[in-house]
């Protein structure tokens, strides 16, 4: 790698004023235009990881959430394994999942994946179980079975509590998507790997930055695609918060279009 | 499975547990350096979180800061931190990472602990004529203890964590069983130490778990509660 003896302490020193790559500089504009297709590469890579382990979770969180809303026990039991599942390090949770995907994104994936489940069924099952009884019977008054009361009225009511847990969710695994370094799938913190071990201070500042800003944007998204879906939520102007005094009471669009 | 039987094959190894580069010494860098940052992050976070709680102010910091920290990566922390000047000075940035990372768990927790406290039972405090510092200390502060300490649970797991990670950029810790095992290709050696950190990590939970629940001065009038949601915690 040229960027290697570039960045090696006896360049450094005689690094021609001006020119940022040579200087080892954390801040390098000639990083950006030269290798802007390797973090774009990475960038991708890291959104790819992050959305598939968070979309995974979610799939598994709502059956979990059902199945903890059966009971006391079955609620303490899925919640504690979930938690249980959050408390091993991320480094530890990759390595253990190694022997099972190889040397894989998919291994990022999963543990990325069961991280999400401890916040996601948590949130799924805070959100289902706020649903006020009198709408559960108004919607059983109505001909809904279990199946259509959960898709249509249940689960669109718990969208607020469902999707502040996805923005936890999505911002840590931002940040840990990182740590797939290990096994050479990290998105950009392959980048801060390979500019740790080369000491390119460039490469590993750009790269935590780009995080960052990954995190912060990934959480405003899910912010305005809550606000999208759950307008009953938004606190209304002061003439119409007179009409409707119980924001809790408000019916979910879903079910009006029924 | 055979990576089972090979994973168990090395942790029964004994010479794989003494020596510099063994299980014990890593263990015992690993304790030491999780029990100095803990104690440390308690020390600047917790005062803090607790009079500024008392005081009523600051809830944008302390709300904030869990936010900031759960974005911010640790592995990134530690390399830039490894990288910056301070990264010629042995384990600082290690500690300076791990102090970092362990703050807004504590802070938030202490600071929500405070405000959580039943405004009846301050009014009443006051009402019986005590101080601002008698209130802190015989009337709040037992009160938020259990949050508290679920803020410390949630540092200590997380300084835990992050020390783990210490080991991609040469820290000590039992990570380094992890990042030595994956150099050599040793994937018996990469899931034993995966084992051996992740049992730490479950033991410092258990074990301050049970802490929590005598720290609580209200337990015997409340039901089991079910385990706290650690939606403060940030980055693994």
């Amino acid at each position: 790698m040229a960027v290697v003896t570039a960045t090696t302490a006896g360049r450094e020193a005689a690094a021609p004023p001006g020119d940022c790559l040579a200087a080892n500089e954390w801040i390098c504009g000639e990083y950006l235009r030269t290798r802007s297709q390797e973090l774009v590469d990475a960038t991708l890579q890291h959104v790819g990881i992050t959305a598939a382990s968070v979309l995974l979770g979610l799939v598994l969180a709502v059956p979990l959430a059902l199945l903890a809303r059966r009971g006391r026990r079955a609620a303490g039991t899925v919640l504690g394994l979930t938690t249980a599942l959050y408390t091993v390090p991320s480094l530890a949770m990759f390595s253990l999942l190694l022997p099972l995907f190889g040397l894989s994104a998919a291994v990022v994936v999963a543990g990325l994946t069961l991280y999400s489940l401890t916040v996601l069924v948590r949130n799924v099952l805070a959100g289902l179980e706020a649903v006020p009884e009198e709408v559960r019977e108004a919607a059983r008054g109505m001909g809904y079975g279990p199946a259509g009361m959960l898709l249509k009225v249940e689960l669109p009511l718990a969208l607020p509590a469902v999707t502040a847990g996805l923005r936890i969710t999505a911002v840590s695994a931002v940040s840990l998507t990182t740590v797939g370094a290990i096994v050479g799938h990290g998105g950009l913190g392959n980048l801060i790997y390979s500019g740790m071990k080369s000491v390119f201070r460039a490469e590993v500042l750009t790269a935590s930055v780009i995080c960052v800003l990954l995190a912060v944007l990934a959480d405003l998204a899910l912010l305005g695609l809550q606000r999208l879906l759950t307008p009953w939520t938004r606190p209304a102007r002061p003439p119409r918060a007179r009409r409707v005094p119980r924001r809790d009471a408000a019916a979910p669009p879903a079910k009006e279009a029924v | 499975m055979g990576v089972l039987a090979d994973t168990w094959a090395w942790l029964a190894t004994a010479s794989h547990w003494t020596g510099p580069d063994g299980v014990w010494t890593r263990l015992g860098e690993h304790l030491y350096l999780t029990a100095v940052c803990l104690v440390i992050s308690c020390a600047l976070a917790l005062p803090a979180g607790i009079v500024l709680g008392h005081l009523g102010r600051g809830g944008a910091l302390a709300v904030n800061i869990s936010n900031a920290g759960r974005a911010v990566p640790t592995f990134a922390v530690l390399v830039l931190l490894l990288m910056s000047p301070l990264g010629t000075h042995g384990q600082w940035p290690t500690v300076v990472a791990l102090v970092l990372f362990a703050v807004p768990p504590l802070l938030t927790n202490a600071w929500t602990g405070m405000r959580e406290v039943d405004r009846d039972a301050v009014l009443a405090a006051r009402g019986a004529g005590m101080s601002g510092g008698q209130l802190l200390r015989q009337v709040e502060l037992p009160l938020a203890a259990p949050m508290v300490m679920t803020g410390v649970r949630s540092a200590a797991v997380q300084v835990v964590a992050t020390a783990t990670l210490a080991a991609l950029p040469g820290g000590g810790g039992l990570g380094r069983i992890i990042t030595a095992g994956f150099a050599r290709y040793d994937t018996p050696q990469v899931v034993a130490g995966a084992v051996l950190v992740a049992a730490l990590a479950l033991l410092v939970e258990g074990v301050l778990a049970l802490a929590q629940r005598s720290a609580d001065p209200l337990r015997r009038t409340r039901p089991t509660p079910v385990p706290s949601l650690p939606d403060n915690q940030t980055g693994r």
